[in-house]
């Protein structure tokens, strides 16, 4: 069909990473010698092919994608989703000719222009007004159409006393809305975009939303790599999931959004032996965390409203009185919203020697949609932490009706509301 | 509507056709080098000049004063040095830039499209502005010693392409090496500091004996820089031919190995760099 503006078939992209073998306790000082003349030898050969140097002394062969199938059609907006490594990165930069597929074919109909990255090729001793020029013309804008653009660019950008100055003298803040700026007056038929809108403050973070959307209702095929489902509900019509370089899911938006949501993964059992801990740790310490959804299943996504099932697991080296567990959720700037803490629900025990697991319900989540952090405490009640640790994951809030009234809890999200806390509201008094 | 196809393994069929789609990037890249190359110096452009300019007056008391080598003909020594020092400032400078930008673009690299062959081809715009700014100072220093060039110097602008293609060549090559393997960013620096005393800058090339004269054109400056000197100095400095004509083929030869190696590498650049 002729609508079909871009057609991947079976992409692969093959990376090839080298490892450090793992040293033994003892190693010979021949065994070192025998190690590095093996690398120095490969490195050589490849040196004189003209192969890439890969440096460690083990190579492994990597599939960043493989297989992928897919076709857009002119008009979409489709949002690509998964998990980090995913593959959703490489995708985009095959198809912006970054860098090209080690197996498969693209067709593309239509001008290109690729958004990876804001402020691309932006220079810290030229002006405003220079790099502006500089920018479009490195994102693809011809002279002509950024001369045509600027006035509009710059008053987007809020920059306008500011335009002959050089941009290392800009606050950051001004840096990145030039920058986002030019970005969104680029007219291509195809725009690609990586996570760009994770810039500004939130109030340039709405504006910037809002351009997109615009540029999405423009008839413009838009692919679209986020992490932030509830951007992606709002700009996308259709999804693509990927998962370990493969497409999941495709589809539209709203199924492809649940199943990534629903998703069962190993990802779930996070272990906390990894990670930073705090405290005193005479009595106990923090092994895992498990976080569930109201179907038990597995899960870092909720939607407003729904009920999260949080699983910790605690090894106790010395018998605990009056023994306190608690989950933190925070904000994605660490101020802390919610203490969700065990004593304060009337469980007082002691915890005795040997390894437990602790499940908290939570019914409602009422957190406004974003992204928050979750951390976990033990502690003998009115002592010192005994163990802590803050960051553990991350979980994804993404809107829904919770109360039937239909609000637009994604907007306020983005102008920095974290909680929402059901009301009431009548007329108790009209004047004419 | 424009149709591309992206396959792997497959080179571009209309690579030069892009170049030419690409000419506004190539020309703001130059554009940018140039604006950003004197920024935040005191006395800016004017260093394009005094290098040059004091690389010669230490070469003519050495060479001329003190190891008491001869001139090409009447030709006034300190002449006979800057017309070598021209074309070499700006063969290393190109050399040098072009052979950098790559990996002092990475970011660029590997966010954007573009036929990567723009990149360092733009540096060798700033070696040129460089060269027409230094090359007032020749004609201070005609005045100076009251030396009229004759009909030659309008031969002038094919040696100062020669001298361009002869860096590009192996700057191409370098720069795509360079993405992969950075030993080479330490190797040029070493080239042009040794480049300067084998190429004759100081002295004229006919005190090389005649029959090391052709070994000696393998230098592809060695034919740039007696160019130069036909030009500038005329009757004074007679071109030894074949010796030329071997400088003019090495040019070629490493311009055509530089472009190949480029392209070849040009595509893993993003994913190595």
């Amino acid at each position: 069909m002729s609508d079909i503006v871009i057609k991947a078939e079976n992409i692969g992209k093959k990376y090839t990473i080298g490892h450090e073998s793992q040293r033994e306790s003892y190693t010979a000082l021949r065994d070192v010698f025998a190690k590095n003349a093996t690398a120095i030898w490969r490195k050589t050969k490849d040196l004189l092919r003209g192969n890439p140097v890969i440096q460690g002394d083990t190579l492994e062969e990597v599939w960043a994608l493989k297989d992928v199938n897919f076709e857009v059609r002119q008009g979409e907006v489709v949002g690509i989703i998964g998990r980090n490594g995913a593959g959703k990165s490489t995708l985009l930069k095959i198809f912006s000719r970054i860098t090209e597929p080690s197996s498969g074919r693209v067709t593309i109909n239509g001008r290109v222009a690729s958004l990876l990255e804001v402020g691309t090729g932006f220079h810290p001793e030229l002006t405003g007004r220079e790099n502006i020029y500089l920018n479009g013309t490195i994102l693809g804008m011809t002279r002509s159409e950024i001369k045509s653009k600027f006035n509009e660019i710059v008053a987007f950008a809020e920059i306008e006393q500011y335009l002959d100055t050089p941009v290392k003298r800009y606050s950051s803040g001004m840096y990145v809305r030039l920058a986002f700026a030019v970005a969104a007056h680029l007219e291509p038929e195809i725009l690609l975009i990586d996570e760009v809108l994770a810039v500004g403050d939130a109030v340039f973070q709405k504006k910037c939303l809002g351009k997109m959307n615009a540029v999405a209702k423009e008839g413009r095929t838009v692919l679209f790599v986020s992490h932030n489902m509830s951007t992606v509900m709002g700009l996308c019509e259709s999804g693509i999931m990927l998962d370990s370089g493969r497409v999941a899911v495709i589809g539209p938006v709203k199924d492809v959004i649940s199943q990534y949501t629903m998703d069962v993964s190993s990802e779930n059992f996070l272990d906390l032996d990894k990670l930073l801990h705090g405290g005193t740790g005479a009595f106990a310490r923090l092994k895992f965390m498990s976080i569930f959804n109201e179907q038990n299943k597995p899960t870092s996504t909720f939607s407003m409203g729904s009920t999260a099932i949080i699983q910790l697991g605690v090894s106790c080296i010395r018998r605990m009185e009056n023994f306190e567990i608690g989950v933190k959720i925070s904000s994605w700037a660490g101020v802390a919203i919610h203490y969700i803490v065990s004593t304060w629900e009337g469980m007082r025990c002691d915890l005795e020697v040997g390894d437990h697991v602790f499940e908290v319900e939570i019914p409602r989540i009422m957190l406004l949609p974003g992204k928050y952090l979750l951390g976990a405490w033990v502690m003998k009640e009115g002592n010192p932490a005994d163990d802590h640790v803050q960051e553990i994951t991350t979980i994804e809030i993404v809107g829904s009706d919770v109360n039937g009234c239909g609000a637009d809890f994604e907007r306020y999200a983005y102008s920095g509301c974290e909680v929402y806390t059901p009301s009431h509201w009548t007329i108790v008094k009209t004047t004419n | 509507m424009s149709k591309i196809v992206i396959e792997a393994g497959q080179t571009e069929k209309n690579y030069w056709a892009d170049l030419w789609r690409y000419r506004e990037l190539f020309l703001i890249l130059a554009w940018r080098d140039l604006s950003v190359r004197y920024k935040q110096t005191i006395i800016g452009i004017l260093w394009a000049i005094l290098r040059p300019f004091l690389t010669m007056v230490v070469f003519t008391i050495i060479f001329s004063r003190i190891a008491k080598l001869p001139s090409d003909g009447n030709a006034p020594y300190a002449l006979m040095v800057f017309a070598a020092m021209l074309p070499w400032s700006l063969f290393s400078s190109s050399l040098t830039e072009s052979s950098n930008s790559l990996i002092d673009n990475a970011n660029l690299i590997s966010k954007v499209y573009f036929p990567r062959i723009i990149m360092p081809t733009a540096t060798l715009i700033t070696a040129l502005v460089d060269f027409l700014i230094s090359f007032s100072i020749l004609i201070f220093i005609m005045i100076y010693y009251q030396f009229s060039p004759g009909w030659n110097i309008l031969l002038l602008p094919f040696f100062i392409v020669m001298a361009l293609l002869a860096s590009l060549g192996p700057g191409l090559w370098i720069t795509a090496l360079n993405v992969k393997y950075r030993d080479f960013r330490y190797v040029i620096p070493f080239v042009v500091q040794f480049g300067l005393y084998i190429s004759p800058v100081g002295f004229t090339s006919k005190v090389i004996p005649e029959q090391w004269r052709m070994i000696y054109s393998l230098n592809p400056m060695v034919g740039v820089i007696d160019g130069f000197r036909w030009c500038i100095l005329g009757a004074e400095s007679p071109i030894y031919l074949p010796g030329f004509l071997v400088s003019l083929i090495i040019v070629a030869f490493f311009l055509w190995l530089g472009i190949a190696h480029f392209r070849k590498m040009e595509k893993t650049f993003a994913d190595i760099i």
